[in-house]
């Protein structure tokens, strides 16, 4: 009910908005887990192979080895320490995943944004652009188009992720702009005859910003996860190496059927982990941004009163 | 009554499936060299390569002769033809009758699994946003682990467990291939048996996707005035849940439903490789190790009509449940 | 009004608040009574803690907002009285609808958008009147469509097929499907335009003065109460300030609010008057207010406003409102108070 949602927070003035918006972040528990487990892996993206070995050109003797004292996640078929690697494809994933996430961000916002504010023909096509784009299957395309140029190094990854991935940003990014674009300082900027680009920038951009956020982070956890499905199926560079990378050497030593579990479980916990830890953050932005879903626990007295 | 929405409807898959083909027409141009040379000598390693075949194939992959026009003309008629040359893998077969058994196997399991998955996840994540704030709903964030697992990993995890640690379930292959393929009990008894895991794999991993968009719907809609007003009428709360808040929350799920397809389908085809399953997936693995362009183009345009087809039911279907679909 | 026999409400201290880190204390101690037949209207700026009030007294509320004391009774069409308050869910679920019923703000969001207005009614029948075969039911809700003015044929239309008077009619109609013996109706006709919100409101007094149901009716337009109201109660700051029989108030209001809420809408009788609106704005009530809350916006205050909360009491010949002048000689000209304390 309007009315009772309203009462639930009278005065609350826009200063001091800013200030609890922030003090409500530091109390939402999710956001801050999400955090720590993103700040973590990009530690180790960033300083990690610094402490490890390169693991491609060290081998020991120890072959097929399990976790140990001295290999903390085994050795592989030729003896690479699997610990190393792991560390080692940290910063090539999240690079992926971060570059061809914010590349898909950004054409949705272009056509997103774009498409919502400019209205008319230029947005009934934009939209229809995207909308195709959203029902075509992604990864089949994405597998013919990489195998056909024949060349899958980071770049080319990067960006035919980035190009295939950006639809369902792109709609939601417009829905959001299409409500936003009859709110009274837009209209009130518009009625200034402000120009389209300065209302877009500076009106709308800034507003939208927690969306585009949270826009990136599924862009990022799709990246990673179109990467590591690419590599597994044998169409990634094998000089690069990311997780998606390991589980594929590991498929092709055929390590599961030997019983290697420790080669397939760090890179895929670390995936399932990293996007989480992505899809905590959002969480924790959507429960900031969305008081409706925000949960309320009354005291237990009380709380059997009212039921 | 629906008629304008379901011509809109029809009308915008129609450009969809237009687009498809086109970019399946214009895909093979990022392939270094000519390609046409290099799969006649592949195939001639393989056998006699039938006269004409050159010609077909340069037609198949719009490099035909004339201007692009013409290219796109000789194109779509090979497509209607359902001439997509002759398979590098099982040479010297036809690419469609290679494709054609494969398909079933895909549709049933990806159908079947998303269906069992759409009303776990919609019915839980329902229970959720109802009894917010309790300890059912504080399992839901864990859901997000599966959600960013990748498909092909959840699937080896379950292969690992229950075929290999448990000896449960057969971890390959679609069927017993002792079997005769055909439609009695022992076969079909044995593709249920082979399917168990595929299927888990896809409905652990696509559940939580839903149960989230769910229960957060569930959620907001339960604030909405006609529930509480349905709350006011002395409804009983089964009833306020299902036939009001429920019964809204779930359309921007289905109307939804294309993003979600799009990562059932992705995950399904890699994973596939995983089970050697005999669908869509493994053979488009298989081709892209042979370098089988012809059926690559094929596998495409088959799976984009898969989904297409199978978001203009959900479409369909969305306008049967949201009576505001109709003209008013 | 002291006639306990065709008593059908009577809250006493009532107190709602919203928790939070500092609770929103949003209905105070607000007691009040209604007979059979009877129209209450509550009046209030947005915020006051009108709406809030109408949730509590049909234990309505959600969390956060929680009941904090008091107690609410109801006297059903059999004479038995309920604690409200003490109820289990499922008895509680009996009463509704059947016994009292709302009429929400919104007519727009008050209708299930996805299924038929006549499967609304269905769902109504066939929790409380299960004897009802579907014809019966079906029948009965075109005729309760009719009687507020809507095609019967309407029936098998969907919400978004009807206009917003229509919509609100229909909320109406569902709100007396069961002849209730109360209905509450918070702002039943704001979000309707003004041709609109008069027709709906002849309708509703029709449809009151033929039934004979009790009203208790919410708005910030005082005008509109005056006209309709049997007894109106002014809401500050989650309190009754005035508590008054309608046809008294508007020429002797006795609390400055209501003085001043009169004097910001032209009077129905009567000349033109002073256009003014209150200055200032209510008070933030997550804090405990010192006094009376009105004060720091009332132009009569005095030094005990400031510091002592006035009572919700009667003077002599006249009926209960909460401000200090009741015990200044010549209270009820207050004016020249005003000019005695600065004097």
């Amino acid at each position: 009910m309007a009315t009772v949602a309203v009462a639930a927070e009278p005065g609350a003035g826009a200063g001091a908005g800013a200030l609890s918006a922030l003090r409500d972040a530091l109390r939402s528990r999710r956001l801050i887990l999400g955090l720590v487990v993103v700040g973590f892996f990009v530690l180790v993206a960033a300083f990690g192979p610094l402490f490890v070995g390169d693991p491609n050109h060290e081998y020991t003797d120890a072959l097929n080895a399990g976790p140990s004292a001295a290999h903390w996640f085994g050795t592989t078929n030729i003896g690479q320490d699997i610990f190393a690697q792991t560390v080692d494809a940290t910063r090539p994933t999240l690079l992926i995943g971060a570059a061809a996430g914010l590349i898909a961000t950004a054409i949705s916002v272009v056509i997103g944004i774009g498409g919502g504010y400019l209205g008319g023909i230029a947005d009934e096509l934009l939209a229809l652009l995207t909308n195709v784009a959203l029902v075509i299957p992604t990864l089949p395309l994405v597998i013919v188009a990489s195998k056909f140029m024949g060349d899958n190094g980071l770049t080319p990854t990067i960006f035919v992720i980035a190009f295939t991935s950006w639809a369902a940003s792109a709609r939601v990014l417009r829905g959001q702009t299409l409500s936003l674009r009859n709110r009274d300082y837009v209209l009130a900027a518009r009625a200034l005859d402000e120009p389209r680009w300065r209302i877009i920038l500076v009106e709308l951009l800034p507003n939208e910003m927690p969306i585009i956020v949270s826009q990136f982070t599924f862009s990022m956890v799709f990246a990673i996860l179109g990467q590591a499905g690419l590599a597994f199926l044998g169409l990634q560079s094998a000089d690069m190496l990311t997780w998606g990378n390991i589980l594929y050497f590991a498929q092709n030593a055929q390590a599961l059927d030997s019983g290697q579990w420790w080669w397939f479980a760090p890179s895929g916990l670390c995936i399932a982990v990293f996007g989480a830890g992505l899809a905590l953050i959002n969480f924790g932005l959507d429960e900031l941004l969305n008081p409706r879903l925000r949960v309320y626990r009354p005291s237990k007295a009380r709380a059997e009163r009212s039921s | 009554m629906r008629l304008r929405y379901i011509g809109r409807k029809l009308g915008f898959y129609l450009v969809a499936a237009w687009v498809a083909i086109t970019v399946n027409f214009f895909l093979p141009r990022l392939i270094p060299g000519d390609p046409v040379s290099i799969i006649i000598s592949r195939q001639t390693q393989s056998g006699t390569v039938p006269a004409g075949e050159a010609a077909a194939l340069r037609k198949l992959l719009g490099l035909g002769s004339g201007s692009l026009l013409s290219q796109y003309g000789q194109y779509l008629d090979q497509l209607v033809h359902l001439n997509f040359g002759l398979s590098i893998t099982e040479f010297p077969t036809p690419v469609a009758d290679v494709v054609r058994p494969a398909i079933a196997w895909t549709l049933v399991l990806v159908g079947l699994a998303t269906f069992i998955s759409f009303c776990l996840g919609v019915g839980l994540g329902a229970l959720a946003g109802w009894k917010r704030g309790t300890r059912i709903d504080a399992l839901v964030p864990s859901t997000t682990l599966l959600t960013a697992m990748p498909y092909f990993w959840l699937a080896l995890l379950l292969v690992y467990l229950f075929s290999q640690k448990w000896n449960l379930l057969p971890a390959q292959q679609g069927y017993d291939p002792s079997l005769d393929v055909g439609w009695n009990s022992a076969f079909i008894g044995s593709a249920i048996q082979h399917s168990i895991l595929p299927a888990m794999t896809l409905v652990i991993a696509s559940v939580g996707g839903w149960l989230l968009g769910m229960r957060n719907m569930t959620v907001a809609t339960l604030s909405e005035d006609f529930v509480v007003a349905a709350e006011a009428r002395g409804l009983s709360p089964v009833r306020v849940l299902t036939r009001y808040a429920a019964r809204n929350a779930v359309l921007p799920s289905v109307s939804g439903f294309a993003v979600s397809i799009g990562f059932v389908v992705s995950g399904q085809i890699v994973m596939e490789q995983v089970f050697n399953y005999p669908g869509l997936g493994s053979l488009l693995f298989q081709a892209v190790s042979n370098e089988d362009y012809p059926l690559m183009q094929a596998l495409f345009l088959t799976i984009s009509f898969a989904v297409l087809g199978s978001n203009l039911l959900v479409d369909l279907l969305y306008g049967l449940i949201d009576p505001r679909t109709r003209e008013a | 009004m002291n006639d306990d026999a065709s008593l059908v409400l009577r809250a006493t201290d009532v107190s709602v608040a919203y928790e939070g880190r500092r609770p929103t204390r949003a209905v105070r101690e607000v007691s009040l009574e209604l007979h059979a037949g009877e129209v209450l209207g509550i009046a209030g700026e947005s915020g006051c803690g009108k709406s809030t009030l109408a949730y509590a007294l049909t234990r309505m509320l959600r969390p956060p907002a929680v009941q904090t004391g008091g107690t609410i009774e109801y006297v059903d069409r059999d004479g038995r009285t309920w604690d409200l308050t003490a109820l289990e869910p499922g008895e509680l679920r009996k009463l509704r609808w059947a016994e009292f019923s709302m009429v929400f703000q919104s007519a727009m969001n008050a209708l299930n958008p996805v299924t038929s207005v006549g499967a609304q009614f269905d769902d109504i029948f066939r929790t409380h009147r299960p004897e009802m075969d579907r014809a019966e039911r079906r029948e009965r809700a075109r005729r309760l469509l009719e009687m507020v003015g809507i095609d019967p044929k309407r029936v098998r239309s969907f919400p978004h097929e009807l206009s917003g008077g229509m919509r609100q009619r229909v909320v109406i109609a569902l709100a007396l499907a069961l002849e209730p013996r109360l209905v509450v109706m918070d702002e039943p006709t704001t979000a309707l335009d003004v041709l609109v919100q008069r027709e709906i409101l002849d309708e509703i007094s029709r449809l009151r003065a033929e039934l004979g149901f009790a009203v208790i009716f919410i708005t910030h337009d005082l005008g509109l109460l005056l006209e309709i109201s049997d007894s109106l109660a002014v809401m500050y700051a989650g309190q009754f300030v005035e508590y008054a029989p309608a046809r008294r108030i508007a020429e002797e209001a006795q609390h400055p609010y209501t003085q001043g809420l009169l004097r910001s809408f032209p009077s129905l009788r009567g000349g033109r008057r002073d256009l003014r609106g209150i200055p200032g704005n209510p008070p933030d009530l997550r804090q405990d207010l010192d006094g009376c809350p009105f004060a720091p916006r009332c132009e009569h205050a005095f030094d005990r406003c400031r510091t002592e909360a006035p009572q919700l009491l009667a003077a002599p010949g006249y009926w209960p409102f909460s401000c200090h002048l009741r015990d200044v000689p010549n209270g009820s000209e207050p004016r020249k108070v005003e000019v005695d304390e600065r004097a």
